[in-house]
């Protein structure tokens, strides 16, 4: 029976990769996104923890690049490409985290909104709707404001501020999905409210949570580095978004430093720009009526 | 800032369109009776927002008035008078009840930072805002508009590409990140080009009047406006490709070829009529959200609104400046949304009545 199953999962899985691959947009993004998540994964190995001590810096303040320093130093002498890869790991983990808890809380509610029907509905529902009119920027700025500076804060304040968009998408699918004819075979059968959204509801909205997490991951890693931008990052870790800040703090934009404001940018971008082409194509593959671009 | 993100206007839009067919009443008793249940959705909202900004503020760690005199010595006493003077000693409930009263006189407390009432700050910002925000929303509506009926019109091709390729990466680039490089390119100079706009700033404050100081505000719009319209025109250009395509089968584009007419003028009188009416709405809410996504670009610029104002109080921080500025931005998406919500109707005859 499992086995049964797993098998045509792995078909569905076999079909979507075969549609996926003709995205042109969408294998750049994956491509790109793997060799940044190598890097950031191998930086223990090739930059090494000590690319942030500022004690220790290896070189003078404010090089511009050279052999030695690629991209250069910033103002306590720490060579900014060492710095810019170890920055990558906090951007991807809190971006990662922070969509996972987005889509999670989001998943949640618009399932139970979805099978339970009636005023619970109603209530969920009306709350989601006020959660979406909020400026979500403003909201999580906020929320960074009152918590304490740390990397759990910023994960918290983008994950419960921008859930309400996968809530009303998983629930609009759970509701197309449980007016099928083999969810009344399966509670007929005696399956209880947990089975029905266990085992029938939540695999048919899996693949919708999967192109909502990719496009979120974007938005996230955005935020994330809007936050460390205007100083509620943690302070204590590298991060993109930080060393911007840091950047503006030395003076970088008067004095014409391009050199150490560029790279931290363009590296944001091409993030988010990786995981929104991932998105659009899973979202497309899933519902070609969308006519993305291919 | 979400590429699926649909806006709760269109969203519900589509669900009323959904259900048309249903019986009928009066024109424009259904009207007004879907105009007052948006109206009290609205009211209800703006409670809601009152509820959360008096309750976040209360989960702070660290004592606001110790924060405000950080550095200066000051005595028990005088701490004590001035947690008095802001209210700060009464019970929870009846601060509450008392911010309630005092938010809807239009009284937002006062700003610890700049000992005024954060009313008048806030008013004295708000026509910096409003100018920025609206030629920026007017410029992105439109060449979003543009270039999104252009790419649906020809999609698939090769400037349907670069065009969405190009508004996709811009729309992935942060928007302070490149309001930073702008300055240093064409601010501060770099190489050949010379700094041609002010670095920050509304004004160069040397006292010209008339039409000169038109230009003046003008010339320190460029750069900031720039940046809005580049990081944001994405959204609309993509509503519209999409809102275009899904109208491109219709058999009413095929009776329009049918009876002659070229194929520029289908596109202008048939297609994209019915395609701008998801935009419209589009364009309210981005309205709202663009006052709050200024916080970043009125910072790197200096602009003299709300959005440098929320970042001076971000960093004290001034919880009554950031309480009342937080209300006003979230105010603004209400109306906004209201505003598109009540509109809709009158645009498209299917829905809401």
């Amino acid at each position: 029976m499992t086995s049964l199953a797993w098998e045509r999962r792995r078909g569905s899985a076999a079909r979507f990769w075969k549609t996926y691959r003709s995205h042109r947009a969408g294998l750049y993004g994956l491509a790109g996104l793997a060799l940044i998540a190598l890097l950031a994964v191998t930086a223990p190995l090739t930059v090494g923890a000590d690319v942030q001590s500022v004690t220790n810096a290896p070189g003078t303040a404010l090089e511009p690049p050279s052999a030695e320093f690629p991209l250069g130093t910033d103002q306590f002498g720490r060579s900014l490409l060492g710095l810019l890869v170890w920055g990558a790991r906090i951007s991807l983990l809190v971006g990662l985290l922070a969509a996972v808890l987005s889509v999670a809380i989001g998943t949640l509610v618009g399932v139970l909104a979805g099978h339970y029907g009636g005023w619970l509905s109603t209530v969920v529902m009306r709350i989601t709707d006020w959660f979406l009119v909020m400026p979500t920027l403003v909201l999580a700025i906020v929320l960074a404001t009152v918590m304490s500076r740390s990397m759990w804060t910023v994960v918290l304040a983008i994950g419960v501020t921008s859930w309400p968009t996968t809530a009303r998408l998983v629930r609009a699918q759970t509701i197309a999905v449980e007016s099928r004819p083999y969810i009344e075979r399966a509670t007929a059968l005696g399956g209880g409210h947990r089975h029905v959204m266990a085992r029938h509801v939540l695999p048919n909205v899996m693949p919708l949570v999967l192109a909502q997490t990719t496009l979120g991951i974007s938005t996230a890693i955005l935020t994330e580095a809007t936050l460390a931008f205007l100083g509620l990052g943690d302070p204590t870790v590298v991060s993109w978004g930080g060393m911007l800040q840091d950047a503006r703090e030395a003076g970088a934009v008067s004095s014409g430093h391009w050199w150490y404001l560029a790279p931290p940018g363009i590296a944001i971008a091409l993030v988010a720009l990786a995981f929104t082409l991932c998105g659009r194509a899973v979202e497309s593959v899933l519902n070609p009526r969308l006519g993305v671009g291919r | 800032m979400t590429t699926a993100s649909t806006p709760a206007g269109v969203a519900r839009a589509e669900e009323a369109r959904a259900t048309d067919g249903a019986p009928r009443t009066g024109v424009s008793s259904g009207y007004l009776r879907h105009a007052a249940g948006k109206l009290g959705g609205a009211l209800v909202s703006l409670f809601a927002v009152l509820v959360t900004s008096f309750f976040l503020f209360r989960i702070i760690p660290g004592d606001p008035v110790k924060a405000m005199t950080h550095g200066i010595p000051t005595s028990a006493e005088q701490l004590a008078t001035l947690r008095r003077q802001f209210g700060l000693d009464l019970p929870l409930w009846q601060q509450f009840a008392d911010y309630c009263a005092k938010a809807l006189g239009g009284d937002l407390g006062t700003s610890f930072q700049f000992r005024a009432p954060v009313g008048e700050l806030i008013a004295a910002k708000l026509p910096a805002t409003l100018l920025l925000t609206g030629v920026a929303v007017v410029l992105y509506s439109a060449l979003g508009l543009w270039l999104g009926t252009r790419s649906a019109w020809r999609h698939g091709g090769l400037g349907d590409r670069v065009n969405t390729g190009i508004a996709l990466t811009l729309w992935s680039v942060p928007s302070f990140w490149l309001g930073l490089l702008l300055i240093i390119v064409f601010s501060v100079g770099m190489g050949p080009v010379p700094g041609l706009f002010p670095t920050g700033g509304m004004e160069s404050g040397t006292g010209e009047t008339g039409f000169a100081h038109v230009l003046d505000v003008a010339h320190h719009l460029v750069l900031p406006v720039v940046t809005l319209v580049a990081v944001g025109y994405a959204q609309t250009l993509l509503v519209m490709r999409s809102s275009l395509l899904d109208e491109m089968g219709g058999d009413y584009l095929t009776t329009a070829r049918a009876k002659g007419l070229r194929d520029d003028e289908v596109r202008r009188r048939h297609a994209v009529p019915n395609a701008l009416l998801p935009t419209v709405t589009m364009v309210f809410i981005n309205l709202g959200h663009v006052a709050a996504g200024s916080i970043l670009v009125e910072t790197v610029f200096s602009w003299p609104g709300l959005g440098g104002l929320f970042y001076q109080a971000l960093s004290v921080p001034d919880l009554p400046l950031v309480q009342g500025l937080f209300v006003v931005f979230a105010g603004a998406m209400i109306l906004m949304n209201l505003l598109a919500d009540l509109l809709y109707p009158l645009l498209d005859p299917r829905v809401g009545r």
